[in-house]
């Protein structure tokens, strides 16, 4: 076994082990430690490490959860993930939580959180309203607020408050974990034969769910053993994959998308791990400082304003540009409102550019792949042969 | 409205009163651009009609639009429109009903042409879609945009620091932005004024609504009441007319509490009263006479509902506060039914239920809107929990006639009615 295949079988346990073995590991090795879990897109991680308090994404059960309570509780037309959520909680597979923590992302999770209100009284539960005001005098000290309310309530949850030095410790811990997540973008961005997206979406997942120490460990291994090897190079379209940002797509998928003959060299997987462009400054009051960087420096997503009138349509522009992409995949789940909202801007702006999309939607459980398959194999076929004009 | 004129049922003055404001207000909007008056396109929950209205500017719903679109048959074409220009069949349909008219024309419900809007006024109230139905807007149209957040009630409460949030936000981005749009300086005092109006007509819409405690229940609070708040929704709150629609409407349900009368239906009165319902979600527009009349064969009167409370909670004592003009303003927006939790939600159906003497409870769950659905079917296992009482669940949409299948919700409706029926008499 290579040192790389060491870290992506490393990375496939975590992404089927539906039961956070490694969290529940990390929490019996010393008393008086406890976890907070959070739903997609974002949310404060340095927080809820500097109560001592080990983040843990639930990102639903994909397509290894056969779902029986969660369905009652949900209408067919809306996503699946929630409803995978809640059939995680009721198995007792989240138990290990304190605090669970929901980011508004959108209205169904929003709600979701109400309904942790009543299903899980024993937990700590928080709607974490994200600023919309793109300013530091409103938005970014609502949003300082909201944190500090956090930092607070996450300290009585664990029994260990934090201090600004136990915060400014936690900044460097995420700000090294982005450095790495950035560096392994990069790399796949340049050569994406090295980096295959299946694994770098595995290391994610893994990221997600591990003491970050534990990821950055593991992570720079892979990054290591991914530069020895040269790997071999095809001739792929490359493109970028927009609107799978919560609901995550089965991996299957993503592997089918690579198979058709589809380099992705940009992604919007997991992407509250890298919303914040920009290192938080750590020579002030964290607390602050974490606030303004996410007014000033979180990247444009759908599920937050934008405040810039041309910005939706020049976002592909941009993005398509910065990873020197072929074309655009709008992946997004169905019922996303998020994402299918935004789609027609996005898509307007891309098609403006000249730039060739294809459009379809996925549920984290989907399992028939021949669809997509199809789709981007005819799309890389296009690109090579007519380009994107 | 369209109800009546449809089956030539008996008009109170008030319905003609509500027929001749609406018809006035939109004869403006279409000369606005001739006239100079200024035009805020702006939302039903968290809608600041009365700083609006201190402007000399005229509010346009554009979901009072849609739904309106959806009454008057022409929402299916609109929203083809839409979904053929790249719109997902997935998504909120009020938002596709709006592009698909915008695509079409621009003719309102009213057969008149919409003036573009000056201003752009997205208050972030309880619904994510309002986000991206302005953000997908303001593409349309070259005007400014002011988003306003409003902090969602996640604790079940508004905290003080939210409250000021809003009012920063109205002071610094708002009324700067209304003050460049129409030329006037903000006046505090015409401010006061139109929040005087606004209160005195939710006292007037609070006793229209509690009349349902009384049986026979004089109103029906969910069809019936979907136009009661019609002008308190739209353009008229905080204006002399809406004060005067307000005192008709009332005077018009006491007499008809004094004469022991119940409310007019598609078919006529129904002073024959079986059932008292209490409703929770919107209800169909492209079906609307066809689902009240599912109700009303049946002799089932709704006595409250959730969703005449999304531009407001005032029968939970809210009103408009003269005496702080922006404070008010944060609190109403905080305060509107889709910006409560779910627990908060949950409560309000109870209390209808016990306030009102309710038989039973029915959830109207329509495949457009997030924001109402996710999660009714646990308010649904709460509420007969805590009251004891079994509730009807049934599916439909708000503009989009093809997820409304009639047989299927009479079906289930008359199933549950004698079900109710088969419990009372148990009992």
């Amino acid at each position: 076994m290579s040192a790389r295949s060491d870290v992506v079988d490393w990375a496939l346990g975590c992404y089927h082990d539906l039961d956070f073995g490694i969290a529940r590991g990390w929490l019996e090795a010393e008393g008086g430690r406890t976890a907070a879990g959070y739903l997609p897109v974002y949310a404060p991680r340095e927080i809820i490490h500097a109560c001592n308090m080990l983040p843990v994404g639930i990102y639903g059960g994909g397509d290894q959860l056969e779902i029986i309570r969660g369905d009652a509780f949900y209408q067919s037309y809306i996503c699946h993930l929630p409803r995978s959520v809640v059939e995680l909680a009721q198995s007792g597979r989240l138990d290990f939580l304190s605090a669970m923590l929901f980011p508004s992302t959108c209205d169904v999770i929003r709600n979701l959180s109400g309904m942790w209100q009543l299903l899980f009284p024993e937990q700590y539960v928080r709607y974490l309203d994200l600023p919309h005001q793109r300013n530091t005098e409103l938005g970014g000290a609502f949003w300082e607020r909201e944190l500090r309310t956090l930092l607070k309530d996450l300290g009585e949850v664990s029994g260990r408050p934090a201090t600004d030095d136990d915060l400014v410790a936690s900044i460097g811990v995420y700000q090294e974990l982005r450095h790495l997540i950035l560096e392994l973008y990069r790399v796949r961005r340049e050569e994406p034969w090295r980096v295959p997206t299946e694994e770098l979406y595995l290391l994610m997942r893994a990221a997600e769910v591990v003491p970050p120490e534990v990821f950055l460990e593991k992570g720079r291994a892979y990054l290591a053993a991914a530069h020895a090897e040269t790997g071999r190079r095809r001739d792929n379209s490359r493109v970028v994959i927009v609107g799978a940002f919560c609901e995550q797509p089965p991996l299957g998928l993503i592997k089918t998308i690579e198979r058709a003959g589809c380099y992705i060299v940009d992604d919007d997987f997991l992407v509250g791990n890298r919303l914040l462009e920009q290192d938080v400054p750590t020579d002030s009051d964290p607390v602050r400082a974490l606030a303004d960087t996410f007014i000033r420096h979180a990247s444009k997503t759908s599920v937050l304003y934008e405040p810039d009138p041309e910005g939706k349509r020049r976002l592909m522009k941009g993005r398509v540009a910065a990873a020197g992409a072929d074309g655009v995949i709008f992946a997004a789940p169905s019922f996303c409102d998020p994402a299918l909202l935004d789609r027609p801007m996005l898509r307007a702006g891309a098609e403006e550019e000249g730039i060739p999309c294809i459009a379809f939607k996925y549920s984290e459980n989907s399992g028939q792949f021949q669809q997509f398959r199809e789709q981007a194999g005819t799309f890389s076929d296009a690109i090579k042969l007519w380009g994107g004009t | 409205m369209a109800a009546e004129e449809q089956t030539g049922t008996q008009k109170d003055r008030s319905m003609v009163l509500q027929k001749q404001m609406i018809a006035k207000h939109f004869e403006r909007l279409e000369k606005a651009p001739k006239s100079g008056e200024k035009v805020v396109y702006t939302f039903v929950p968290g809608n600041l009609t009365e700083l609006i209205r201190s402007f000399d500017a005229l509010p346009l719903l554009p979901e009072i639009n849609a739904l309106q679109s959806g009454m008057r048959g022409t929402s299916k074409d609109y929203i083809a429109a839409a979904e053929r220009a790249g719109h997902s069949e997935d998504v909120c349909t009020y938002v596709k009903c709006d592009i698909g008219m915008l695509k079409s024309g621009n003719i309102g419900p009213t057969g008149t042409k919409l003036p573009d809007p000056d201003l752009l006024l997205l208050s972030y109230t309880g619904c994510y879609t309002f986000m991206k139905w302005f953000e997908l807007l303001r593409e349309e149209y070259d005007c400014p945009t002011v988003f306003l957040q409003i902090p969602y009630q996640g604790d079940g409460r508004l905290a003080p620091e939210h409250r000021d949030y809003i009012t920063e936000q109205i002071r610094t981005d708002l009324i700067p932005a209304l003050e460049k749009v129409t030329g006037q300086s903000y006046d505090e005092e015409r401010l006061r004024h139109h929040l005087g109006l606004a209160a005195e007509a939710e006292d007037h819409l609070v006793a229209v609504l509690e009349s349902a405690k009384n049986r026979p229940s004089p109103i029906d609070a969910y069809f019936g009441g979907v136009y009661y708040v019609g002008p308190i929704f739209s353009a008229f709150r905080g204006t002399e007319e809406g004060v005067e629609y307000y005192r008709e409407l009332r005077s018009e349900v006491e007499a008809r509490v004094a004469a022991g009368l119940g409310p007019i239906t598609p078919d006529g009165p129904l002073n024959d009263q079986k059932f008292r319902l209490v409703v929770e979600g919107p209800p169909n527009w492209t079906s609307f006479r066809e689902f009240w009349r599912m109700f009303s064969e049946e002799h089932a009167v709704v006595v409250a509902s959730t969703y005449t409370k999304v531009g407001g909670t005032y029968d939970f004592g809210f009103r408009h506060d003269p005496d702080d003009p922006l404070g008010t303003m944060a609190d109403y927006c905080g305060g509107c039914y889709t910006n409560l939790n779910l627990p908060s939600r949950i409560d309000m159906l109870v209390d209808y239920i016990r306030e009102y003497s309710a038989d039973g409870f029915l959830i109207n769950s329509v495949k457009s809107c997030n924001s109402f659905s996710a999660g009714q079917l646990m308010m649904l296992r709460e509420v007969e929990s805590r009251t004891g009482i079994p509730g009807a669940f049934i599916e439909s949409d708000l503009v989009d006639p093809r997820y409304f299948s009639a047989a299927n919700i009479k079906n289930r409706i008359e199933s549950y009615l004698q079900m109710l029926s088969a419990r009372a008499g148990a009992a």
